[in-house]
């Protein structure tokens, strides 16, 4: 039999598992709403901006702190420099997104190498990359990453990647967690026996079994991503103008809520609907992909 | 337990370690130094003021000189603040976050645990699921959002409570800051005391405990309660950390001139000395706050003992 044929034999069993968890998950009204919501908002901020008549930093001249109207389209309004507050929120979201979605995979490959390699080698390099693991745990995360906004200030890709590495620890521990039951298992010491290289094995079969509690722990990063880069772009330490955040518009919104309360709102009605619904898809995952809540 | 808890500082030694070492080499990676003001000054200027704070120095040998200090307490003069040290400039912040940052977990506690145990003991009603929403939205609005939204409409449009300022600690500039920390906690905590009582509610010494004839409040009080506090107990570390990270926002938006506020105009300013003084100071707080939590866990549960 060649490696095809027994792919396509083995194919079916595989993919019922997720089937199942998607059958799962369809159930859940919440979770599917929420599916829903963040496509639509990820559309509305990636196509969105395309569609409006106004730019990122186009000043319309008749409208200074327009509160939201119909006249020149401005239909959230604008802000103190006359720009149009829909879609400088839409582009923000852009940010905001795609930040997340970087640092968010930054810390999945960090986190599910270093946990696999550790869980799988085990003994001594395992006791000690899990030591690093507690030392880096213990330390006040929050102020770290401000120095290093401070220090590559400039550089928003570097900024992503540097969150995504301060995140990875939680997936590192989960990781580990999955290898260490599944080493015992029939399958890789079969691999084993029909001589496959320990890296292979780790890519191969360890990663992919381990992935369930995985993607559950994905999509509930993805909101502390966000909130951490919205935090970090509310105190002037994210991204730099022109671009703009959910964060930087919040943050700006502060500044004039007395007279323009809609500059404050606007952003953070999008950036509140977004958490929740990840936060909604992050719980219904769990109960989909979760063994015990079969 | 005594020997647990030396143990315990001990190895806080080697995270105390790390986190000053990148701390330190972190801030001096950075473009841009202490004295780059709007003009520049003359170069004999600038090199006597490099000497006065050893900046002249190789690298390795400022990193030394500034473990040697801090090993005696000594944090170093402020750059931008003349005539402070960071010590001085700590020790006026500090006493202003401790105040709000004690009372939002005090606060947090007294409304997120009987929340919890109410949604816990009216399972699947109405109440559980407005409980339980108004939790998920205290997760998902972050703090920096609720805080400018409860100074809109708390002191711009009702006008009770004063929207920013501290006026040397008056309880009205308070009520607001606290309650903008708290909120997230609560929500936290109201969340992991429901799913903590109703698994506790499911075993087998509750229904003995029912069987006997207890009421439900005693069966709650003298039974369910410890154990269901257990699992929140340990989120309280978490907790402290995630109230004083917060409390950074908090400060900048209502005007408090507490640590967070240093440390973000720190870091703005290139102000070494400051900036490390506050990374140091707040990892120190959270290394002995999560020894404190250890040690309350230990002392509510029985099968945990510290001593061997």
């Amino acid at each position: 039999m060649t490696t095809d044929t027994l792919n396509q034999t083995i194919a079916p069993a595989g993919d019922s598992l997720g089937r199942d968890a998607w059958r799962r998950l369809s159930q859940n009204r919440a979770a599917m709403v929420s599916l829903a919501l963040l496509g639509l908002m990820a559309l509305a901020c990636f196509l969105g901006p395309m569609l409006s008549p106004w730019g990122l930093a186009e000043v319309d001249w008749n409208a200074f702190s327009s509160a939201p109207t119909l006249e020149g389209w401005h239909l959230l309004g604008t802000d103190a420099n006359g720009r149009d507050l829909l879609t400088r929120t839409l582009y923000g979201g852009q940010i905001s997104l795609s930040v997340a979605l970087v640092a968010t995979f930054v810390s999945l490959v960090i986190g599910v190498l270093y946990g696999a390699i550790s869980g799988y080698v085990g003994g001594r390099l395992d006791n000690l990359m899990m030591r690093f693991v507690d030392i880096m745990y213990s330390l006040p995360f929050m102020f770290l990453v401000i120095l290093l906004m401070v220090v590559f200030g400039r550089n928003i890709f570097l900024i992503y990647a540097a969150i995504g590495a301060v995140e990875w620890l939680d997936m590192a521990r989960i990781v580990r967690g999955q290898t260490l039951a599944l080493k015992q298992r029939e399958f890789i010491e079969a691999a084993h026996a029909l001589g496959v290289k320990d890296g292979k094995i780790v890519t191969r079969h360890l990663i992919p079994n381990a992935i369930g509690p995985v993607i559950v722990y994905v999509t509930l990063t993805v909101p502390k991503v966000i909130l951490l880069e919205s935090f970090l772009s509310f105190l002037g330490l994210g991204v730099q103008e022109p671009l703009t955040s959910w964060g930087v518009l919040i943050s700006e919104g502060t500044e004039s809520m007395q007279t323009e309360p809609w500059m404050l709102l606007v952003p953070s009605v999008f950036l509140a609907v977004t958490l929740f619904c990840l936060n909604f898809l992050g719980d219904g995952l769990r109960d989909a992909l979760d063994p015990k809540t079969r | 337990m005594l020997k647990y808890t030396l143990k315990r500082l001990l190895q806080a030694i080697p995270t105390m370690l790390v986190v000053i070492t990148i701390a330190f080499f972190l801030m001096r990676v950075a473009p841009g130094g202490p004295f780059d003001g709007e003009r520049s000054l003359p170069p004999q200027i600038e090199a006597n003021l490099m000497a006065a704070y050893h900046l002249d120095e190789p690298l390795w040998q400022q990193y030394a000189r500034y473990l040697g200090n801090l090993v005696q307490g000594d944090f170093g003069p402020s750059f931008k603040y003349k005539d402070f040290t960071v010590t001085e400039l700590i020790m006026q912040g500090f006493p202003v976050s401790l105040e709000i940052g004690g009372l939002a977990i005090l606060l947090a506690l007294l409304v997120g645990l009987p929340l919890g145990v109410i949604a816990a003991l009216r399972r699947n009603t109405g109440i559980d699921y407005t409980v339980m929403g108004l939790a998920l939205a205290g997760i998902a609005v972050p703090n920096f959002v609720i805080a400018p939204l409860l100074a809109l409409v708390f002191g711009v449009l009702l006008q009770w409570l004063p929207a920013g300022g501290w006026n040397d600690g008056a309880l009205p500039n308070m009520i607001l800051p606290i309650v903008a920390l708290a909120v997230p906690q609560i929500a936290y905590i109201a969340r992991m005391m429901r799913a903590s009582m109703i698994e506790v509610l499911g075993s087998h010494y509750i229904r003995t405990a029912r069987a006997k004839g207890l009421t439900e409040t005693e069966v709650v009080w003298r039974h369910a309660m410890r154990p269901a506090l257990l699992p929140v107990t340990s989120y309280l570390g978490p907790a402290i950390a995630g109230i004083i990270t917060g409390s950074v926002v908090i400060e900048q938006i209502f005007g408090i001139p507490g640590i967070g506020r240093y440390f973000v105009q720190g870091a703005l300013n290139r102000d070494y000395t400051l900036v490390m003084g506050t990374v140091v100071f707040y990892g120190a707080l959270i290394v002995l706050m999560n020894l404190i939590v250890d040690l309350i866990y230990s002392a509510l549960d029985p099968q945990i003992r510290y001593d061997d």
